[in-house]
């Protein structure tokens, strides 16, 4: 594989041909925030999180770091105002979802967000697609996935396929970045009523 | 049918079409587009084969349902041919009358004719008539002429001449250079040079490579490419066939709204016929070109139109846009080299091949040329489909074409581009229709849709609008459209309701700048043009929202009241009888009070007070004045003497 000779910050990266720059600056020890990314599962660029901000062939743009293959002579900024404000807004954004959060939280405070500027949202999901991905991914099982779309885009977990396969796993569980509770608290509702997830529990 | 091996068969099998049809002999053509189809064409096209039959002219004259004319407004629209007599609004109680007299009798029924709304002047022919007269319709005149059914209609005007010149006088790379020479610039939103895509894909490594005819158009009153699909679906598959040949393809998709069943019928007739004259499949016209088409029925989501999530649609997966840091057209379907294209674009490819990049180049402005199909919708006259030459002003499509504002209202704006378009204010009226002057402005071109807006649209709530059909129609998947897209509209919710603050506009401002910076796809980094171009050019109704509770125009709901002029009502009962909830109080002689409390706005009472009366207002932004006294409300008329 070819190399390719990229700046990060400031500093020469040698990264191979394919790599992202997530890849890239990883290997390099240059960190980038980052949430729905994870090494076992395809890169999704969902988060946005890991938004940086690029100059090639003089123009500068933001992108997903996650997802932007390197290319010889890009010039990366993993910090700069406009990115700040982006990760700023996005955090502020999910944690309307999940305030609780504790890596949602840490990055907070390092870019000043407001976990109370957005109305709460009583989700609890910031839909990074973890557990979704790693069922299809990892487990190939499926027992997970996204419902509808847009606003009203969930996840939920497939009873049938759940009732099945998630007892012996739960290996989503410590993979969700808001709250492992919600994984398991979807999951048993899932469970006590395969048949329809939204009935409301029996009275007995 | 035999199929065709050569370009000579091609033209002898055209000569033998032609030579059956006498152009002096009467033709009439029924647009059963989807516009006609819902306005009762499909009942005038039985009536017609009735009638024909019952006055004897079987056989003496022609009867074709063709697809849509344009003039959507005044369907169902009858053609006679040769003489292009234009009838308009048609029932089936007409056609006797059209058949004994124009088609017998040669005379024109004056009634059923065009009537200018300016010198009152009747109209008799399609070509006369402003809407059609100030058009330009080089792709989409033929479909008032041929049965969409039918490949000898298409034929009999030249179809499919451009494909055997292609496959037989040119190179793939000549047919390259020529749209590349064209200009040709992608229909369905971007704008992109289509000869750049298209070079980019043929020079992508891969031996499978796919075109693909984009159809998902899903724009809230746009419906161009449905109708050109649907009206003249042979134009589309002959581009994508001269595509397919430049390219080096040998597969095509046409992805189809399966919510459009006229346009996934007609493509599969199409197709059938298509392989069967053998314009499609092995050894094409006997060049050795191989090329098959399958048709994909979309589910129906907005944003499957966008290229990645297309094909994602295409692999069988729910449509989700994927990133395109690596174009699509290296990494598409199955991450082989694929092509996309929009409806229209594809149309056009057969008129640069046989006319010529030259010819082409000849029509729009500097950096976009060709003529574009717009769907012409709103507070306009004419409402209907509308194709003309870049560079047009939008003053010359809106009040030429679509001969004007409703009800002699005032022009306020005019949106473009569909949800990720942005509105265009009056100062910009004479601006003319070219990609980079609409994105200039804060708007886009999109794939054509026009909505025009009079003084009674509030920006706001348009604003409002979009965000609401954006917010279903984003598929979810990163944070910045959907979390954006969901705090914006209620930012603009609560404005519109009388719930904005202080500081709503830099929020929202804020938030726009995000969706649009971060988002993945090109829905999440458009979705916010509706928001940042009504807060730039009518930041000062949003003021008036959220500082003075008042809506200029008149249209939120919980900021105007609705109230009776006492010095004007003449106590004629219609309103008190025509509100649906019992809020009017007053009777026989007595003027009528509206009951605020039970009062809910639905307009009825503004909408049946009597022009002559006018006494119905409409209140934003200050108190209703109090109800005039009971004693005071008796009206005493001098009464006729017996």
């Amino acid at each position: 594989m070819s190399e390719i000779t990229l700046q990060i910050d400031g500093r020469e990266v040698k990264a191979k041909k394919g790599m992202t720059i997530l890849e890239a600056a990883q290997s390099a020890g240059i960190f980038i925030p980052t949430l729905c990314a994870h090494e076992k599962l395809e890169p999704y660029g969902a988060c946005r999180i890991c938004t940086v901000e690029i100059e090639t062939r003089g123009r500068t743009n933001l992108v997903a770091a996650c997802l932007y293959p390197v290319e010889p002579n890009l010039l990366v900024k993993t910090r700069s105002k406009r990115v700040d404000k982006v990760r700023k807004m996005l955090l502020e954004l999910m944690l309307a979802h999940a305030p609780d959060a504790v890596e949602l939280q840490d990055l907070a405070k390092e870019y000043g967000a407001n976990k109370d500027r957005f109305e709460k949202e009583s989700s609890f999901c910031v839909l990074c697609g973890l557990c979704v991905r790693y069922c299809a991914e990892v487990k190939k099982k499926n027992a997970i996935g996204f419902v509808d779309r847009g606003v009203r885009r969930e996840v939920a977990f497939i009873p049938e396929i759940a009732s099945r396969e998630c007892w012996d796993c739960k290996e989503c569980f410590p993979l969700c970045p808001t709250e492992a509770l919600q994984a398991a608290f979807l999951l048993t509702k899932a469970l006590m009523s395969p048949s329809s997830p939204y009935a409301p529990e029996s009275e007995e | 049918m035999p199929r065709i091996n050569s370009p000579a068969e091609l033209e002898e099998l055209r000569k033998g079409i032609l030579s059956k049809r006498d152009p002096n002999k009467p033709c009439i053509t029924l647009c059963s587009g989807t516009a006609c189809h819902a306005s009762g064409s499909e009942e005038v096209a039985v009536s017609i084969e009735e009638e024909i039959k019952k006055q004897g002219l079987s056989g003496k004259v022609d009867f074709r349902r063709t697809g849509c004319h344009g003039f959507c407004e005044k369907g169902p629209i009858i053609v006679i041919h040769p003489e292009k007599i234009c009838y308009l609004q048609i029932e089936p109680k007409d056609i006797p009358e059209i058949i004994s007299q124009t088609i017998k009798e040669k005379k024109v029924v004056e009634r059923l004719l065009y009537t200018d709304p300016g010198t009152n002047e009747k109209i008799i022919h399609e070509y006369e008539i402003p809407f059609y007269k100030n058009q330009k319709r080089l792709i989409f005149g033929s479909n008032g002429e041929i049965d969409p059914k039918s490949i000898d209609d298409y034929l009999a005007l030249g179809g499919y001449s451009a494909l055997a010149k292609a496959l037989f006088k040119m190179t793939p790379e000549q047919v390259l250079a020529e749209v590349k020479k064209s200009n040709l610039r992608g229909r369905g939103g971007g704008g992109f040079p289509t000869g750049r895509k298209w070079e980019e894909c043929r020079n992508a490594p891969g031996e499978i490579k796919y075109v693909i005819v984009n159809a998902d158009e899903g724009d809230p009153g746009a419906y161009m490419d449905r109708s050109l699909l649907e009206g003249n679906p042979h134009s589309v598959l002959e581009g994508l066939i001269i595509g397919a040949y430049a390219i080096g393809s040998h597969e095509g998709y046409i992805y189809v709204r399966q919510e459009y069943p006229l346009a996934v019928e007609n493509v599969g007739i199409a197709i059938e016929q298509a392989e069967k004259y053998g314009f499609l499949g092995e050894n094409i016209l006997g060049s050795g070109f191989d090329f098959t088409i399958k048709v994909h029925r979309g589910a129906g989501a907005f944003v499957s139109g966008e290229s990645s999530a297309l094909m994602t649609a295409i692999e069988g997966k729910v449509g989700e846009p994927r990133p395109k840091y690596i174009h699509t057209a290296v990494k598409g379907i199955w991450d082989r080299p694929s092509c996309l294209n929009n409806v229209e674009t594809w149309a056009t490819v057969p008129l640069i091949i046989n006319n010529g990049a030259d010819w082409f180049r000849g029509i729009g402005t500097e950096g976009s040329k060709g003529t574009k199909i717009f769907s012409l919708v709103g507070k306009v006259n004419n409402t209907g489909l509308v194709e003309v030459p870049m560079g047009m002003t939008l003053r010359e499509i809106i009040f030429n074409v679509g001969g004007g504002i409703r009800g002699g209202k005032k022009f306020k704006a005019v949106q473009t581009g569909g949800p990720s378009g942005g509105v265009i204010p009056e100062k910009y009226i004479d601006l003319p229709i070219d990609f980079d002057e609409l994105t200039k402005v804060g708007s886009m071109m999109g794939s054509g849709g026009m909505i025009v807006m009079d003084e009674d649209t509030c920006m706001v709530d348009t604003a409002r609008y979009f965000l609401n059909f954006l917010a279903d129609e984003s598929c979810g998947k990163c944070v910045p459209c959907r979390e954006g897209i969901r705090q914006m509209l209620k930012v603009l919710t609560n404005i519109t309701k009388g719930k904005g603050k202080k500081g709503d506009i830099e929020l929202l401002e804020e938030l726009a700048e995000v969706t649009r910076d971060a988002s993945l796809c090109a829905l999440g980094r458009t979705a916010a043009n509706p928001v940042m171009s009504t807060i730039h050019y009518f930041r000062d109704e949003y003021e008036a929202h959220i500082k003075e509770k008042r809506c200029p125009a008149y249209v939120c709901k919980e900021l105007i009241s609705y109230y009776i002029d006492p010095d004007k009502c003449q106590a004629c009962m219609i309103c008190l009888k025509q509100c649906p909830v019992g809020a009017i109080a007053g009777g026989k002689n007595q003027i009528h009070v509206i009951v605020q409390e039970k009062c809910i706005k639905c307009k009825t009472c503004f909408e049946v007070c009597p022009s002559r009366f006018n006494a119905v207002k409409k209140i934003s932004g200050e108190p209703v004045p109090p109800p005039i006294p009971e004693e005071a409300r008796i009206i005493a008329r001098k009464s006729k003497e017996k």
